[in-house]
């Protein structure tokens, strides 16, 4: 039986098995490889994906649970007034290096940014712990969400 | 050479906007023009419609090779960076090597703009004199009236943009000896407000990793591999993956060193794998654990070196240091680690048309590969293409010289009937259970301190698995048996170091191993930072004041290293600091490049230790990239940092005790502070960035730790020494 999904405001239909971890079928079966493979146990954050606007890991969220949820994921950010700030401050500031943590890097700093505009740096440290950046680009990550939210204060 | 489908497909922008200006090195080395993509592999390729490509032959982990070549080109050319692209080159050992390398393309030792910053200005500079030329036949003018400068070409009274000489300049010779812009005229080089090219695509999810490629109809391939090195596959049974919808099939690897299990999607791949049953033979399997390793490499270290490296008089070094008034001694242990690059290994296969093989990767060797695989289905090397994509990190783990993983994908696709691309994944716990790791090693120092505080000998032992012997390096890296790989840093340290002398024994392998962003340097910089601090302790003398008074020559890698440490030093207030904070220094010399660090942290070993600052400076040359050589040393610092802090990859009866990312934790965002980059002015040529800025990090670390505490950690990583940190 299909699952349901509303993915970036479209709904989509798939037919994979219950139990099947969305990161699979937002990559494998949507193409949407954005959202990236790093550990598979949560451990790392580059599937981050939004579940109703809340930062989830979405190797470890499984599509029979979330079937009605508001599913977003980097391909959608640039239309979201503090994913677009982000990714602009991600630019001005060059956070990336080989870039595969970031897509789950800035669905972090986006959850970080919606429930707090003006985080502090050890506020930032607590809330993207949970994103391993092998490169260690930690601080421009602190100086990106830095710099988006004074871009979202203007 | 004939032009295929693959090779097209890697030019698209020449076939779509149908380039005109292709400028590049014949093989034999001269600058050659072109207007036909045929007939010429180029360094910098331009449409009819103007738009400038940077060809890029280094592959991109993160380190900045394609902004860098990038900006070399349009620097040369005249342009702005918003004028210019890049593509990554074909396989081509001839006309794309690596010129450090021989006839070899591929990228590593942090030699990616040292050995291509000539080469690519040569090809950016002849561009520019032809398209000026072009012009100048047009206009009547003497070309030398003429200029180009953002992208315009302007002089005689005249000014049009250069896409409107691109045919005629495609019709020109290409200079044999273009003139090379001076310095004093450089607008991006050096420029610290250049951005990177490849943040755009990095930050929408648009940009394509190997991972995310996603060929028609293509299979995921995943290989089930033995728990031990070394076992063989002898049969399996795929029953149990039979349910699994999305299952294709199974099959042993020709080789037996794993079952390659085929499925239409990754997770059917993960679900199939774990459903087999597998007979192994492991009668030739490594058996020994970690723990033997390590008595193994202490043992070594208690009998006389197999290797004499730098052909000292080892009893008058000893007699020297008994003769001293005061002797330092330590044992230092180095475990084996994992590179654990973001992005899984991974690549796909798949036949062309015209039977050729195409490897879609994050290619760091492609010469390796390309030879590899047409090797595994017997054609000739130019049957084979490679087109490299995006690598999410490497930090020397897909530079492997057997080709580890396209050599697997290449046999699994060798099962198949080839009509479908075959995508091979692997999982993190492949990633950090399948060998390749940092070897692990040991050294022995005594040194001996007159009553001044002067070295007056330095017996230096390491004892170590060696990276390079066995592999196709071994002629260029290992000389009179000694690989230079496990001693570099040590007896070539720039330290002027009297009656010294320098052992090394080899031990053999237990699991395959593999350089690690910066080699040799991950355990020599450690050792050597860790006894000057502490022989600058006994002997009572500031740790800068005394690593100086060894760097006191003329020669220029005593006045580069002195001049890091100076820096460092003074940036971050050396000797100063706080009365919560204790400060560590490191400085060493690798990949040509000078990197001084002061580590600053607060608390303590057994409440935790914070790491509030790191303070650095580097001596690369000219700074090609300002901007991505800080991220380089930023990145190069949290790798020495995070690794030592906590990791280590063990083993018990030859099986890998870590799975997962749980079991070898990364460095993360709350483990390191602010870090301070300061890049020395030079006019040099560009030398390392991408690992240089590893090797002093952990030695700082240490060094602030025994400050804030007395504790010497000379068994990594840290946390086995009852160091803890918040």
């Amino acid at each position: 039986m299909a699952i349901s999904l509303q993915i970036n405001g479209k709904t989509q239909e798939t037919d994979a098995e219950p139990g099947t971890p969305l990161l699979w079928v937002l990559r494998d079966e949507l193409k949407m490889t954005g959202t990236k493979f790093g550990c598979g146990v949560a451990s790392c954050g580059a599937c981050t994906v939004h579940l109703n606007g809340e930062p989830v890991r979405s190797c470890q969220t499984y599509i029979d649970d979330i079937q009605g949820a508001e599913i977003t994921t980097i391909e959608a950010m640039s239309d979201d007034e503090i994913g677009a700030a982000v990714q602009q401050a991600w630019v001005e500031v060059d956070v990336v290096q080989c870039g595969y943590c970031q897509s789950g890097q800035i669905m972090s700093a986006v959850g970080l940014l919606r429930e707090n505009p003006r985080p502090s740096a050890q506020e930032i440290d607590d809330y993207m712990w949970g994103n391993a950046c092998r490169c260690a680009t930690y601080q421009r990550i602190r100086a990106g969400i830095q710099r988006a939210a004074e871009i979202l204060e203007a | 050479m004939t032009i295929n489908a693959s090779r097209r497909g890697f030019l698209k922008g020449a076939a779509a906007t149908g380039a005109v200006l292709l400028v590049g090195v014949r093989p034999d080395g001269a600058l050659a023009a072109s207007n036909n993509s045929s007939m010429l592999t180029p360094f910098v390729q331009i449409s009819s419609d103007g738009s400038v490509t940077a060809i890029i032959k280094h592959f991109e982990m993160g380190q900045g090779p394609s902004t860098g070549l990038a900006t070399i080109i349009a620097e040369e050319v005249g342009l702005t960076m918003d004028q210019i692209g890049y593509d990554f080159a074909p396989s081509n050992p001839q006309i794309y090597n690596n010129t450090l390398f021989g006839p070899m393309q591929g990228t590593g030792g942090s030699t990616a703009i040292a050995n291509s910053y000539m080469q690519y200005r040569q090809a950016g500079a002849a561009t520019r004199e032809m398209l000026l030329q072009a012009a100048a036949n047009a206009w009547g003018v003497d070309a030398s009236a003429l200029a180009l400068q953002d992208g315009v070409i302007t002089g005689g009274g005249k000014s049009a943009p250069l896409g409107e000489f691109v045919e005629a300049a495609a019709a020109l010779e290409a200079p044999a000896e273009p003139r090379l812009k001076d310095p004093s005229e450089f607008r991006l080089i050096g420029n610290p407000d250049v951005r990177r090219l490849d943040s755009p695509a990095k930050t929408n999810g648009t940009a394509m990793f190997a991972m995310d490629i996603q060929r028609p109809n293509q299979m995921i391939a995943m290989i089930a591999r033995p728990e031990q090195q070394r076992a063989k596959a002898l049969s399996m049974d795929a029953s149990g993956a039979e349910g699994i919808r999305g299952f294709i099939n199974a099959a042993v690897l020709p080789n037996q060193a794993g079952v390659a299990v085929f499925a239409e999607n990754t997770w059917a791949a993960m679900q199939a794998r774990d459903a087999l049953a597998i007979e192994w033979d492991t009668s030739n399997a490594e058996t020994r654990s970690s723990d033997d390793i390590e008595a193994e490499i202490r043992a070594a270290l208690d009998a006389e070196p197999a290797y004499n490296v730098n052909g000292a008089d080892v009893p008058a070094v000893q007699a020297a240091i008994t003769g001293a008034d005061i002797v330092i001694e330590e044992t230092f242990y180095f475990p084996l680690l994992a590179h654990a690059p973001m992005e899984p290994l991974n690549c796909t296969i798949e036949q062309t048309e015209d039977g050729s093989i195409l490897l879609h990767d994050g290619c760091q060797f492609p010469t390796l590969p390309h030879g590899a695989i047409a090797q595994i289905f017997d054609l000739p090397f130019e049957k084979v293409q490679i087109k490299t994509v995006l690598a999410g990190g490497s930090f020397g783990r897909r530079a492997t010289p057997e080709s580890d993983y396209q050599v697997e994908a290449a046999l699994a696709f060798s099962l198949t009937d080839r009509s479908r691309p075959v995508h091979l994944v692997w999982s993190r716990e492949d990633d950090l259970r399948s060998g390749y790791y940092r070897p692990a090693f040991g050294h022995k120092v005594r040194v001996g301190l007159d009553a001044s505080g002067n070295i007056v000998g330095w017996e230096h032992r390491i004892a170590g698995q060696s990276v390079i012997k066995g592999s196709p390096f071994e002629a260029v890296l290992v000389h009179d048996g000694v690989d230079h790989t496990s001693v570099e840093g040590t007896v070539d340290s720039p330290y002027q170091i009297p009656t010294a002398a320098f052992g090394l024994t080899d031990m053999e392998k237990a699991t395959s191993t593999l350089w690690w962003r910066a080699v040799g340097h991950t355990h020599t910089a450690y050792v050597m930072e860790t006894m000057m601090d502490m022989a600058a302790k006994a002997a009572g003398i500031d740790p800068v004041a005394f690593r100086l008074s060894y760097l006191t020559g003329d020669g220029s890698d005593q006045k580069r290293k002195a001049g890091v440490l100076k820096l460092a030093a003074e940036k971050a207030n050396w000797g100063n600091a706080p009365a919560d904070r204790s400060q560590g220094v490191a400085v060493h010399k690798s990949f040509n490049s000078y990197v001084a660090e002061v580590v600053e942290v607060s608390g303590n070993p057994n409440d935790g230790i914070k790491i509030e600052k790191v303070t650095c400076a580097v001596d690369c040359g000219i700074a090609v990239n300002p901007d991505v050589i800080k991220a380089q040393m930023e990145g190069g610092i949290g790798y020495g940092i995070g690794h030592n802090m906590r990791d280590k990859i063990t083993l018990t009866g030859g099986v890998v005790d870590q799975f997962n990312f749980p079991d070898y934790e990364p460095l993360r965002i709350s483990d390191i502070g602010e870090i301070e980059v300061h890049i020395m002015p030079s006019t040099e040529p560009p030398t390392g960035v991408g690992e240089p800025g590893t090797p002093p990090a952990a030695p700082a670390l240490a060094n602030a730790i025994a400050a804030a505490s007395d504790l010497r950690v000379a068994s990594l990583p840290m946390d086995d020494n009852g160091v803890s940190f918040v």
